[in-house]
Formats: structure tokens, sequence, C-alpha cells
């Protein structure tokens, strides 16, 4: 028993680790345009299908496999972000002053228009993702452990903790934090607004892009709906964390992880998995409405 | 009562004497007539999630989950109780049912959302919505995943018109009273609608409740045009074509709705022809008129017809058929 | 017997105290005046009057019923009014709705007259519609009527959520720094209609400033507030020699 709970831990831990890069996504776009990007789970999937491509073409007997590894993962986020960016330009920039729900009817557009072109383009046919690495599988007494897992999980956490750093440590993620707070004083503080919310597209999807590759390493199965559950998933994510948190979108991804790896050990049958993933969302929203670790902001009268 | 009163009663009746004409003539083929149903049960959908969304100005996201409980309580009503005899009599009890059920659960979702604003309500009701679908895929009594059948088809064109008649004339009464002005406040500002003695809360829970209990109304004429119904025809890519259809007539607009469901329902068909690249294609669409006008069609507009005699704004502004809709 | 009764008010944000211990007693037909320097938690009194915010400690009595725990709408519905530092219509309103909606709580029709068009209904209606009317053509407001608020010049918006503020029937009305954004010659036109407005209307004026000349030219009491804390209070010519106040407030201004 203790060896199945571990082991699910150890699941729930990678694919949480998926969740939450996609999650970051999610929030940071959310704290600084208070814009619902619903086309987020769409750009993940289609990071997916640039990793897929990439490692098609990269891969070959002359290269060493660690490396093709490396340039999928660079190829895809930097795809990734560049249809990011260029979504924002095109469809949202022109929308910053227009009512908030427009951009976010825009965003649910997008998304379809995503979904529905890859899926005209390319067909409705899964690809499998190709082994980028030797999967080997390492026994911890009865514990089993695979090479991706650890991969997964390591490469996730150092991503977040670097994303974590720029977000807190670097001039742009200050000039972040203070589009977040105030667009208009950040832009007369001198803060290049436009810039900065073009680069906050850039890196979320550029994170969302390499959880793409990490996700299909895992779970090597690519179609053109795969973004929206696990959107939906992310968004969840992110809002039981406190959206736009970049950390509290981090501990909601891993909450939401262990609720889907042990839901099935509880419950009957796995199709209630949503049932208590929006359950453990209502309750915390109902206990505390902004998220785990959401900031109170008082309202200004 | 007046001319313009009569005539719209004369109105109201023809078009049920037309409706009734085409269906018995069978001048309209079968696929036509399907689509019409379709039209009428997309407008009482999007009119009352525009009640929330347009004129209240909240952001609701669930709206197929509401409409999935009416939808499964009078398939239920009429297969399981009825045993599908005495149809055509129970069916306008049954959809009546069914959208008090549906209201009254709206209550449950209603009464700790509209504690703080924001986004909060869009992600309660987002929940609400897959939990609905999640339940209903764990009953086995209702079919579970495979869906619920045995409904006659029950559902005429001339009850949707009737239904698309009450829904919007339940709408327009409301929003040109004093609740209406109130609720309008509420989207423009809710601290200060709050400061001059609309109870915002009550308004809100009260509006919340009408919109649901519509959306009941639509689920129960959707099953019983379909005969079948699955917890997958409630899932949120449902939610989000109600959503898209109120944006894309126009927020705060009874017409924009109207225009909203039809033109998004027909061009969907007339697109068929392009095959998968009709789903490419619409939400092109979309984004273009959102950002070529982010109120969609009528954005704020009502057609002068709509608006009570006495609350139409005399002057230039008439001949222009379109008045503010803010009055 | 006195209107309004404010005994020891406190509220905190988070650690922060913004009112402190504040005491107050109007009585029916006065003008009184809240001044302090900017952050001295003057609105927030406010606030705390209307229901916006939940005090942490004290009583706010109007005509000896407690208002502390009441929701903004149940004690606008008392018989208090406010109006606002920054200017909040309902900017896409009409100016006539903006009126009308103070008569919300008054209306005496339920929703299903609202459906029904009943006879109650157009009646009410008709009340609510002329009485708005009166309120504007009070106001100089009258041809905007059918005009959406935010298309109106900045004073006609300030002029308007005063009528919008007095549609609701208030015995007393909060007027949060009326003068904010007017040149002198508005200020004074300003003075005249308050007067006017507490005889008209038949009201009690609690009004938070910014410019000692509307202060000192209108208000019987000035209470003074510095960092949430009541440093004088008393007739304008006390408070402008007293020297905590001086020191805290004016002493920038006048020296």
């Amino acid at each position: 028993m203790i060896i199945i709970l571990m082991q699910q831990m150890l699941n729930g831990l990678q694919l949480g680790s998926v969740y939450a890069l996609i999650a970051l996504g999610y929030t940071m776009v959310y704290g600084i345009l208070r814009l619902i990007n619903f086309a987020h789970g769409d750009i993940f999937m289609i990071s997916c299908y640039f990793g897929f491509f990439a490692a098609i073409a990269f891969l070959s007997n002359a290269i060493p496999t660690w490396l093709t590894f490396i340039a999928t993962m660079m190829v895809s986020m930097l795809l990734t972000a560049l249809v990011a960016v260029l979504i924002e330009r095109v469809a949202y920039k022109p929308l910053r002053l227009a009512p908030r729900v427009s951009a976010v009817i825009t965003a649910l557009g997008i998304g379809l228009f995503l979904e529905n072109f890859t899926l005209a383009t390319l067909g409705p046919t899964p690809r499998g993702m190709p082994a980028l690495l030797p999967n080997v599988n390492y026994r911890l007494g009865a514990l089993s452990l695979s090479s991706v897992q650890i991969l997964i999980i390591i490469i996730s956490i150092v991503l977040m903790i670097l994303l974590d750093r720029v977000v807190q440590k670097t001039m742009t993620g200050m000039a972040m934090r203070a589009v977040s707070y105030d667009k208009a004083t950040a832009s007369v503080m001198g803060v290049p607004v436009d810039r900065i919310i073009s680069t906050t597209f850039a890196i979320g999807s550029a994170v969302a892009g390499a959880g793409g590759v990490l996700y299909s390493l895992a779970y090597p199965i690519i179609n053109p709906y795969m973004g929206v559950r696990i959107g939906w998933w992310a968004f969840i994510a992110a809002v039981i964390g406190g959206i736009g948190n970049v950390r509290g979108a981090m501990l909601g991804a891993y909450i939401l992880a262990f609720v889907e790896v042990f839901t099935p050990m509880v419950l009957p049958s796995s199709t209630y998995r949503d049932f208590v993933a929006f359950t453990v969302l209502l309750i915390v929203l109902v206990v505390r409405p902004t998220g785990l670790m959401g900031r109170v902001t008082a309202q200004k009268v | 009562m007046g001319l313009k009163s009569r005539m719209t009663l004369v109105l109201v009746f023809l078009g049920f004497v037309l409706c009734i004409l085409i269906e018995r003539s069978g001048l309209l083929s079968a696929y036509i007539l399907q689509i019409s149903m379709y039209v009428g049960i997309n407008i009482i959908l999007t009119l009352s999630l525009n009640l929330v969304n347009g004129y209240m100005g909240e952001f609701s996201v669930g709206h197929a989950g509401f409409m999935a409980i009416g939808a499964y309580v009078s398939s239920i009503i009429t297969v399981r109780v009825f045993h599908n005899q005495m149809g055509p009599f129970v069916f306008p009890l049954a959809v009546i049912v069914a959208g008090i059920v549906t209201a009254a659960t709206s209550f449950v979702v209603a009464f700790p959302s509209f504690r703080t604003r924001g986004d909060y309500l869009a992600i309660v009701t987002l929940a609400f919505n897959m939990i609905v679908k999640s339940v209903l895929e764990n009953i086995d009594a209702l079919g579970g995943p495979r869906g619920f059948m045995g409904m006659g088809r029950l559902t005429n064109l001339v009850n949707v018109y009737a239904w698309c008649l009450v829904t919007i004339f339940v709408v327009r009464n409301l929003v040109y009273s004093n609740f209406g002005r109130a609720v309008l406040s509420i989207r423009e500002d809710e601290v200060a609608s709050n400061l001059v003695s609309v109870n915002t809360r009550q308004m809100k829970i009260m509006v919340f409740l009408i919109a649901a209990f519509f959306a009941g109304v639509a689920g129960a004429l959707f099953a019983h045009v379909m005969q079948f119904i699955n917890p997958r025809s409630f899932a949120i890519q449902k939610s989000t074509d109600i959503l898209v259809m109120v944006y894309l007539g126009g927020i705060g607009s009874i017409f924009g709705s109207v225009l909203g469901a039809t033109v998004y329902t027909v061009l969907l068909e007339l697109l068929r022809p392009l095959g998968v690249w009709r789903w490419v294609v619409g939400p092109i669409m979309l984004v273009i008129l959102m950002i070529c006008r982010p109120t969609g069609i009528m954005g704020l507009k009502e057609l002068t017809g709509l608006i009570p005699r006495e609350e139409r704004v005399l002057g230039k502004k008439e001949e222009t058929d379109v008045v503010t809709a803010s009055n | 017997m006195s209107l309004l009764q404010i005994e020891g008010l406190t509220h905190f944000f988070g650690g922060l105290k913004a009112v402190s211990d504040f005491n107050l007693e109007l009585s029916a037909g006065e003008v009184v005046g809240l001044i302090g320097p900017n952050g001295a938690g003057k609105t927030t009194v406010f606030n705390l009057i209307t229901g916006v915010y939940k005090p942490s400690a004290g009583h706010i009595r109007f005509e000896g019923q407690e208002l502390v725990g009441l929701q903004s709408c149940q004690i606008i519905s008392m018989g208090i009014a406010r109006t606002f530092q920054t200017i909040r219509l309902f900017r896409d309103l009409t100016v006539l709705d903006n009126v009308r909606l103070g008569h919300f709580a008054q209306a005496r029709y339920g929703i299903r007259d609202a459906l029904m068009r009943s006879g109650k209904f157009r009646d009410e209606e008709k009340r609510i519609r002329d009485k708005g009317m009166e309120l504007l053509e009070a106001f100089n407001l009258a041809r905007y009527a059918h005009t959406q608020a935010k298309a109106l010049p900045y004073g006609e918006q300030r002029r308007l959520e005063i009528a919008r503020a007095l549609s609701s029937n208030p015995r007393l009305l909060l007027l949060d720094e009326p003068a904010a954004g007017m040149n002198p010659r508005e200020i004074d036109e300003l003075l005249e209609r308050i007067a006017w407005l507490k005889d008209e209307f038949d009201l009690t004026i609690f009004l938070i400033e910014h410019q000692m000349r509307v202060v000192m030219g209108i208000c019987e009491h000035i209470t003074v507030l510095d960092f949430g804390e009541t440093i004088a209070v008393g007739a304008p010519r006390e408070i402008q020699t007293n020297p905590r106040v001086l020191e805290a407030y004016l002493g920038k201004e006048v020296s």
C-alpha cells in the first residue's frame, strides 16, 4: 500500500510539474493583462506538435540523443513563444482598451482556431512522439522510477525556480510587476508597456513549450484536442493557487495533479476526477476567494 | 389598449399561424425545420445569458450546465414518470418544471459566488458546468456517459416560438423597469449602485435565477428535439458557443441576442460544405468582429420596436431606428 | 436629538490604523466639515458610515438606529446619501436613469408588476420619472435628461452626482470633496448651491473638503483628522488658530 502511495506520489509530481509549466502561462498573462487567456491550452498543444516535428527532423544517428532532446526543447520553446507573441500582437493588442470580455471572447476564438487549424492541416490521427531519450527504469526497493520521470521533474523545477528569479529579481521582472499593478503609471515611469506584455506572453508560452515537450515524452500521444483538457486543468490550478501569482500556480498544479492521481485509488472510477478537482476548486474559493496564495486587494471607493 | 400594442398582438398571432402552417404543410424540409428550432432554442439561451453577462456585466461561463439540468429533468419527467404517454399534454408542464428545478439549482451557485466580484463567478460557473457533466457521467440510472434516450419528439416549432416570445417578453419588461435600471447600474459600478440604495446582491441572485430558468427551459426543448442527450452535449464547449452568440450579437441588447443566435446558428450551417475548415473560418470571423466591433453587432443598442414607448428617446435619434439601449 | 452619532469608530486596514476612536455628533440642520491632510482617513469615515467597510470597533447611530452591520443599500434607504471623491456616475446610463436609480428602494411594485406592466407599475414608474425630472430641473440638468452621463461636462457631472444622491430622499447628505477640481468661481457657485440644498431639501450636510475656503465659508463645526486621529474639533475660527491643526495641516499652507 505504502509502495503504491509512493509510486502515485511520484506520478503526481511528474504530472504536476507539467501542469505547473502550463499554469504559469495563464497566471502570468492574467497578472499583467487581467486576461484569462483561454487559448493557452491550445498553445500548449501547438508546442507539442512543434516538439514532434523538431524531434523527427533532428532525430538521426549522427547526433547524440541528449543533443536532439535539447534542440527539440529549444525549437519548441522558441516557436511557441513566437506564435504567442504573434497572437498577442494581432488579436489581443487591438482590444486593450475594449471591454475586458471582448478580449476573453477573442481568446476563446483563437483557441478554437488553433485547435481546428491543426485538425484541418494535420488531421485527427494522433502522432506518436518518438522516444528521444533512453528510458531507463531504476528500482528503488519496490519503487520504480524512470529516467524520463526524473528528468521532467528536475527540468520543470529548474525552470520554475528560474522563472521565479526572473520575476522577483530582474529589471524585466520588476517591470512586469509594475505593469501588472498599474499600466498607466508604469508607462509614465518609462516602462515600455507593450514590450513587457509581449515579453510576458513569450516567457509564459516558452515555458508551456517546454512543458509540451516534456509532456509528450511522458505521454507520447499528440492530437489537436489534447490542449483542451490539460489547458482547463492548468487554468484551474492557477486559480486554486491564486491567479496572477507565480508561486501559487505551481502549488495549485501539484495539488491538482495529486487529485488526479489519487482519485481513482479512492473512488470507483477515474471519471470522478473532474468532479473531485472542481469540488476542490470550489472549496478553496469559498474559503479563500483569491486562491491559496492570492493577495487580497481592498476595493477602492 | 393602444394601436401599437394591438399591432404587436396581431404580429405575435400571425407568427403562431405561420409556425403551424409551416409544420403542417411540410413546406420546409425537415432539415430546415430542425435548424429553425435550433435557432429558437439558441435565442432563448443567448438572451438569458445576455441578462447576466450583458445587462448585468457579470461573466457567467457555464450556461450549458444549467441547460443540462433542464434537459435531464424534463426527459426524466416525460420518459420515466409518464412513460411517453400523454406526452403533448405533459410536455409544457415538464418544460416549466425543468426551468424551476434549474433555477433552484442555480441558487446554490449564485449564493456563494456573488460575495465577491471579478472573475469569481466565471470560475465558479465553469466549475459548476464541469461538475454537472461529471456527475451526469457517473449516474448509471441516467445512462452515464452513454446518455439518455427514449424521449418523444415533443418539441415543435410552435412551442419553441412560444418560449422565445416568453423569454423576450420577460427580458424586455424586466430591463425597462426599476429592476432593469438597477441591473444596468451593477454593470456600470457596483459599489455606487449599492450606495444609491440598490440591493445589488438580491438583484444579482434574482437575475441569475431568471437566466437559469430559461437555460433550463432551453435544455428541455433541446432534449426533445434531439430525442437523445448525453453529458458531452453539455460540455464547456457548448457554454462557449452560447457565450460567442451573446458577444457576437451584442451585449445588453435583446435584438442583438436574437441576431447573434440566428447568425451564428445559420452561418455554421452554411459553412458546413467547408468541412473541418468551417471551424477554422468561424473563429477567425469572430476574432475579426471582436477587434473591429468589441461590443458585438448591436453593441449596447436596441431596436426601437423593442423599447417601451415611454422609454424611447424623442428627437432625431428616433429616425435612425436604433437608440441607446441604456435608457 | 442628534441625527447622527458616532462613537469610538475605529478601522484597521491590515495592520494599519486608518481611523482611530472617531467621535461625532450631528444635529439636524447642521453643516459640518471633516478636514485633514491626504490619507488622514476622511473618506474611510464616509465608507464606514455608508457600510462600504465594516468598522473594527465603534458605533454609528442614525436617528438612534445602529448602522454597523447593515448593508450599504439598507443604510442609504434609511435616509443617508453620499457623493464620491472621484465622480462615480453610471457613465453609460442616461442622466435621467442616474437620478431614477436613487428611487430604487422606494419603488412600490414587485417583479410581477414589472413583468405584467400592471397599473401599479405604470403609476409608480410615472411618479419616479416625474420626480427624477423635477430633480433634474432643480439642478438645471433637465435638458440633458436623455444624454449619457459620460457625455456631460465635468461641472455638470458633479452636479448630477449630487442630484443622484438626493434622489433617494436623504436627510443626511455626505459630500466627499465636492469642490475637487473646481476654480474659484465654480466654488462660489457650489457654496451657494450647498446653502440652497440645505434649505430646499431640509438636509443635514457632512462634508469632506480639502480647500479651506469651502469649509470656512459654510461649516458650523469642523473636525480635523490626521493619521486617523481626531486632533481638533470646533468652530471654523477656533480650528484656524488651533496650533495642532496648523502644524498638521494648515501650517504648510498658511505660513
